[in-house]
């Protein structure tokens, strides 16, 4: 009975190790692929070149860098402030009912897919864009847009979580002062949901840096350093799953490494996301 | 600047906040009309049924459909029980300390991977270094890597849920920890496990660019684990990107959103149950 016990725990254990082991091993095989090419071309040309030619030996990335910066703060402009009020809304305005129908809607919009999200945006933004603003249609606006709309269940929910855990006493004690409910809000509420708050943002730049499809077919994918919103760009996932397919030697060491950059973005903002997180609750 | 009197900023905000929520909520319901007001004159039982002619352009879409199920299923029957072993380590076998942090922590990170990198793993990995070549196998792995943090986080939430009288009760009938997981645990957690594993197949089934590389995108029935496959949503992908059919793009839409919204239905169904027994 002891020993099986025992055999049952380890093997949990060895099961709970199976997230961190894959980690690992993503981290592992993506750099084994992408850090030679980065090493020969020199790191300094690898990130700061602004040529991308990879059947004729050049590899710079400036331009998918600088496209994915857009468009993922593209992203956030939008999705920032409407995902911190729909969060409000839910905590602190809705109706019992109406928040009952709009938490399971924000939880769908998470659930498309997202090269349905592209295809919408080919579609309909795209030729709206196209039509009344100028340039291609296909650009840095068109993919925030579309980005903005995928990433705001994240920040919804993330916001939502820390605006609930701010302890009621706080809203009491500012209503009983002779606050509106609106100054509640600013001025006690939101800031001591701060650092949850702060976590929802930063999931949220990863989840817009990290897109692939939906911004594949929205983005334009041509290489150059976008001058303006209007301007088509590519990002570093859009480098990354355009070329896979035929990339070969050089080439597709050069796509790992993109990925490597991509990889070092996401875990920078996930230890940011997973520090805060350590004091997001402000203890009962 | 004059001040505004705070019961007008009050009602002015209260009603920003209506509108953003009504915004949020417009644009689901935009996409979701569109794409069913363009795609469900497409679905017949012959677009569900019959093999896609002309790459597509002519036809249906059954092989991706299969090949949509298979990868998903062969994701499930690898992340369940890693998932949920994970999970029950995590509550029932640690106390909260440095081995929990470093596993939630890796949990955490692998959520957050974006799917491409979850892709060129797969490839690199799986087709690759293990030889499975672009087929249902590789594809589902990668897959399962990449629903694992789902399934562990929601069969965690949903374990821990179950109120410690219980776990008692059958502690003081002389269960050992693990007839008391398998037998009272987590038969009280299952609605909340499934939740998990529902969302997952959610996850998987409109999942692109993790499979595109590693499944491939054969248009052949997949008669192995170690064929060629197209998946729904990378057959809607290519469909809509080389402009092959606009109408079969807005049909294979349409089935795919079909789908999510049934999952999510189902996936809020089990949770309002589950909420009503351990509450």
């Amino acid at each position: 009975m002891k020993t099986k016990e025992w055999l049952i725990e380890k093997t949990l254990l060895l099961m709970a190790l199976s997230a961190v082991a894959m980690l690992a091993l993503i981290a592992i095989f993506v750099f084994i692929e992408g850090t030679p090419i980065m090493a020969r071309e020199g790191l300094g040309h690898f990130l700061l070149g602004r040529k991308w030619a990879p059947t004729k030996g050049s590899f710079g990335i400036f331009p998918m860098i600088v496209g994915s910066v857009w468009v993922t703060i593209g992203a956030l402009v939008i999705a920032g402030p409407l995902g911190l009020a729909c969060a409000v809304f839910l905590v602190e305005i809705a109706p019992r009912k109406v928040a009952d129908i709009v938490r399971p809607a924000i939880q769908l919009l998470a659930g498309i897919p997202s090269v349905v999200y592209g295809f919408v945006g080919i579609v309909v933004l795209v030729p709206l864009i196209r039509e009344h603003l100028g340039g291609p249609g296909l650009s840095v606006l068109a993919a925030s847009i579309i980005l903005g709309v995928m990433v705001l269940p994240t920040v919804i929910s993330i916001s939502q979580d820390a605006l609930e855990a701010v302890p009621r006493t706080y809203k009491e004690g500012a209503l009983a002062l002779g606050c509106t409910h609106w100054q509640a809000i600013t001025r006690v509420i939101l800031p001591a949901a701060r650092p949850g708050i702060t976590v929802a943002i930063v999931l949220g730049l990863g989840r817009a840096i990290g897109e692939t499809m939906a911004v594949i077919m929205v983005v334009g994918n041509a290489v150059k350093v976008p001058a303006g919103l209007l301007d088509p760009a590519r990002t570093l996932t859009s480098n990354i799953a355009l070329e896979m397919a035929y990339a070969g030697g050089d080439h597709r060491e050069a796509l790992f490494a993109t990925g490597v950059v991509l990889f070092m973005f996401i875990m920078l903002l996930n230890s940011l996301a997973a520090l805060r997180f350590g004091r997001r609750r402000p203890s009962p | 600047m004059k001040r505004l009197n705070p019961e007008v900023t009050q009602r002015i905000a209260t009603v920003c906040l209506w509108a953003a929520a009504g915004l949020a909520l417009s644009v689901l319901a935009y996409i979701i009309i569109l794409v069913l007001a363009k795609g469900l004159p497409v679905l017949t039982p012959h677009f569900l049924l019959a093999s896609p002619e002309r790459m597509g352009r002519a036809g249906g879409i059954f092989p991706t459909i299969v090949g949509s199920l298979a990868l998903t299923l062969v994701a499930l029957v690898v992340a369940t029980p890693l998932g949920v072993g994970t999970a029950v380590y995590l509550t029932e076998y640690t106390q909260p300390g440095r081995l929990a942090a470093v596993i939630r922590f890796g949990v955490d990170c692998l959520a957050g991977v974006p799917s491409i990198i979850f892709g060129l793993f797969g490839f690199i990995f799986f087709v690759i270094r293990l030889g499975m070549g672009w087929s249902v196998l590789s594809g589902g792995l990668t897959l399962a890597v990449m629903i694992l943090p789902t399934i562990i986080r929601t069969a965690e939430e949903a374990i821990r849920a179950v109120p410690g009288s219980y776990r008692e009760a059958s502690f003081s009938a002389g269960a050992t920890s693990w007839q008391t997981i398998t037998r009272v645990v987590l038969p009280a957690a299952l609605p909340g496990v499934v939740t998990g594993i529902v969302l997952a197949i959610g996850r998987s089934i409109g999942e692109t660019a993790a499979v595109i590389f590693t499944a491939g995108t054969a248009l052949r029935l997949p008669t192995s684990l170690f064929a060629s496959s197209r998946t729904m949503a990378v057959h809607f992908y290519i469909l809509a990107r080389e402009g092959l059919s606009m109408p079969r793009a807005y049909g294979t839409a349409a089935v795919l959103i079909i789908l999510i919204l049934l999952i999510n239905t189902a996936a809020n169904a089990l949770m309002v149950r589950f909420r009503a027994r351990t509450q």
